[in-house]
């Protein structure tokens, strides 16, 4: 099962370092990790995808909790929660294929951000199938040429921040 | 940033009181103390009642080193960086205070690396500061540059890069916090050389505070009363202990518990000494060298509760069937100790200062009750211990280690504090020391660092004066770092050195004989033209041997007569086994025994 972890951090050099480095240490299987500012200039949130089963969900909350500059860690996966990522994707397009992306990206509620003669960058926000589908239609009908995706960030819904769950 | 500017606002300087008024019960500053990093770091030593550092100086550290010229504590020029750091973890393992240790940047720090690694490994308080370069410098690979920081971040439990001088005292601060408090552990202080020349208002915070870091101590109580219901209704109840006993010096505590319930008692390698090994209730230690009693009682109980464990490979054998019959609890303090190797059907997270007494709070209350139901389970596991003690075949001609662990054992009274490197010898000292006290043993647990020995000894004899030190090492691992044997002379530790010179490196040997049919890859130390006694005399230390059995005793004890360091060269026979032994990976109930049938 996946769990959507919210990891709020010291604003300090070297934090990332002792994160990742927990993670390939302890070998836990993370599938995405996305870090930004929060409204506290202090304070780093990362966001984590933990993919196992309880047991290892758990050594994740607690390891990491041990780590002095990580403030505290609320489990998104156990409430009401609103969850996205951000895709860039650059797509073959010529003068011909133009027309047939764009009615694509209407579909998919996204936006051409980069047009020239034989490519175009889309710009996608969603969860994380809905950008996977964007990317198979696009693969399929016109070729990828590449990819950045952010890893996914979630927040909680209602008036309860992370740091008080 | 590397701290909060909040945090230092919130830190009020306490340098001299001289220096302060009192207003109410708040200090209020009215002169302002103007001194440079490197002065500050005494200061703040000074202020941590640090009162031996163990290091060694080099470029980065130069500043640091001459204002240390006029500081009131020692310092331990060792011979080796790696020497300084296992002698601070020895130093802090026998005192239960916070070790430190200073090296210059470069190899100096990475010299401290398996210091810094088998401390963590066995939970120990350490401070390591290390020179880094100037600011301007980190970053372009220069002269003496590594990245220490990045290269311990694994292996301390948390550490720091100190760019301005201002951040100084805060982090100093927060180290040595760190370091003890909590489960303990190593911190590095890693300081850009410029930050010990650079001048600044120095002020040394009062109380450390980290959003992040808020060790327990006490935890939830519904958790001792579900435990105490399961004693209640255990018929083979087991008590096994670890290292978290001895950090916590909760031995005491534990004993009042052990002889409310009635329960058997079982241990760690690194929970040994925390309660006597004479206790009638204790069967020894558990695990792939345990005795036959502990191994055999851990698979039969039907409730084990493990104190300050952390339920490592060496202990458990085969996990899915270890104490497959018993109801788990772990008491830690670490929550993340949970679960991590065994599964607890309960958990006390929290000081074991905390639950162990509240829980014999509890306990007391029944505690003819519960003895009593569990006293024909006490019976047995006692009769297993009696009919299979741990023995060993005495030949005539050759001294068996065993034996000399015995001797010295006697000769002390089980008094000394006990010190050892790593492998066969280490296994025979953990079986057959009659260890009395907490503290007593000081061993490379987790990490099994060869070399670790010899300066560990000379840290706990650094700290503990009055104390008699006893070495027990091999001919491998003495080699590993026998250049601090001149430090032991230099500074008259009188540590006792025993070498168990068996003229291979036996515990490999020995998985050799096992596992690998016999081929001694790399293990025959035949070829050493190392003549130890004369190593010891060269470096200014008495040097004894003895090769005959009927000697053995007079030698051990002129050895320990002997008012300075003392290196004794004992020949044993090159193959023996550590018996009983659970292969890696089988389960604990099937021991190779061997040993004499008692």
């Amino acid at each position: 099962m996946k769990h959507t972890l919210a990891v709020l951090v010291e604003n300090k050099p070297g934090v990332l370092t002792h994160i990742s480095g927990l993670i390939s240490r302890r070998a836990f299987n993370i599938e995405s990790i996305a870090a930004g500012y929060t409204e506290e200039p202090d304070t780093t949130r990362i966001t984590i995808v933990v993919e196992g089963d309880e047991i290892e969900q758990e050594q994740v909350v607690n390891q990491l909790s041990k780590l002095i500059d990580v403030i505290k860690i609320s489990d998104l996966t156990a409430v009401e929660s609103i969850q996205r990522e951000l895709a860039l994707i650059k797509v073959k397009a010529s003068a011909a294929t133009r027309s047939d992306i764009i009615n694509i990206v209407e579909i998919f509620r996204a936006s051409i951000v980069d047009v020239n003669r034989e490519t175009m960058v889309i710009e996608l926000s969603g969860d994380e199938t809905k950008i996977d589908a964007l990317c198979q239609v696009l693969e399929d009908d016109h070729g990828i040429i590449e990819i950045a995706r952010t890893g996914k960030i979630a927040l909680s819904r209602g008036p309860i921040p992370a740091k008080d769950q | 940033m590397f701290e909060s500017e909040g945090v230092l606002r919130h830190c009020i300087g306490i340098l001299c009181t001289q220096l302060y008024i009192y207003s109410g019960r708040k200090k209020v500053r009215v002169t302002d103390l103007i001194i440079t990093g490197a002065e500050a770091i005494i200061e703040s030593l000074k202020n941590e009642n640090v009162d031996v550092v163990f290091g060694y100086p080099g470029g980065a550290v130069l500043t640091l080193y001459d204002a240390l010229y006029q500081a009131d504590f020692r310092h331990i020029l060792t011979k080796h960086e790696q020497g300084a750091v296992h002698a601070a973890d020895g130093y802090a393992r026998a005192t239960g205070k916070v070790g430190v240790v200073i090296a210059t940047s470069g190899p100096g720090a990475t010299n401290l690396v398996t210091g810094i690694a088998t401390a963590y490994m066995d939970s120990i308080p350490l401070v390591a500061i290390t020179g880094q370069v100037s600011v301007p410098l980190i970053g372009r690979d220069s002269f003496q540059e590594a990245d220490i920081r990045g290269i311990t971040t694994p292996i301390t439990k948390h550490n720091y890069l100190v760019k301005k001088v201002e951040d100084l005292p805060g982090a100093l601060k927060e180290a040595f916090y760190i370091a003890r408090t909590g489960r303990p552990g190593p911190v590095v202080v890693d300081i850009a050389k410029d930050v010990f020349a650079d001048s600044f208002d120095y002020q040394y915070p009062i109380e450390v505070k980290l959003r992040g870091y808020l060790p327990v101590y006490a935890g939830k109580s519904k958790m001792i009363d579900k435990v105490f219901a399961e004693m209640r209704l255990a018929q083979k109840p087991l008590i096994f202990v670890g290292g978290g006993v001895n950090l916590s010096d909760s031995s005491e505590d534990l004993k009042v518990l052990i002889e409310q319930s009635g329960f058997p008692v079982i241990s760690t390698l690194m929970g040994l000494g925390c309660i006597p090994n004479d206790h009638p209730q204790f069967l020894g230690m558990v695990g792939m060298h345990g005795t036959y009693a502990a191994n055999m009682a851990t698979t039969e109980c039907d409730l084990l509760i493990g104190i300050g464990v952390r339920f490592d490979d060496r202990v458990t054998g085969l996990l899915s069937e270890f104490a497959a019959k018993a109801k788990i609890v772990h008491f830690d303090i670490d929550p993340a100790e949970i679960n991590k190797n065994v599964l607890a059907h309960l958990r006390v997270v929290g000081d074991i200062r905390w639950s162990i007494p509240a829980l014999s709070q509890q306990v007391k209350n029944v505690s003819g009750e519960i003895t009593e139901q569990v006293r024909p389970w006490l019976e047995k596991v006692r009769d297993w211990h009696r009919e299979k003690p741990l023995t060993y075949e005495q030949g005539p001609d050759h001294i068996m280690p065993q034996e000399v662990v015995e001797k010295v054992s006697q000769l002390t009274q089980g008094d000394a504090v006990i010190v050892t490197d790593v492998g066969q010898h280490q296994m025979w000292v953990a079986q057959f020391y009659g260890f009395k006290n907490p503290r007593s043993l000081l061993t490379s647990g987790g990490l099994g660092t060869m070399g670790y020995g010899l300066p560990a000894a000379i840290g706990a004899q650094c700290g503990l004066p009055d104390r008699m030190v006893i070495l027990f090492v091999g001919d491998g691992g003495v080699m590993m770092n026998c250049q601090e044997l001149a430090v032991a002379a230099e500074y008259n530790f009188p540590v006792k050195v025993l070498i168990f010179n068996n003229q291979c490196l036996g515990m490999v040997a020995q998985w050799q004989r096992m596992f690998y049919g016999g081929r001694y890859s790399q293990t025959s130390l035949k070829g050493s033209t190392t003549d130890f006694v004369k190593l010891a005399e060269a470096m200014g230390v008495a040097g004894l041997r003895v090769t005959k059995p009927e000697e053995l005793e007079i030698v051990l004890e002129q050895a320990l007569a002997i008012p300075g360091p003392v290196v004794v060269d004992i020949r044993i026979p090159e193959v023996l086994d550590v018996l009983p032994m659970v292969p890696a990976g089988a389960c604990l109930d099937q021991m190779m025994m061997g040993g004499v049938e008692g």
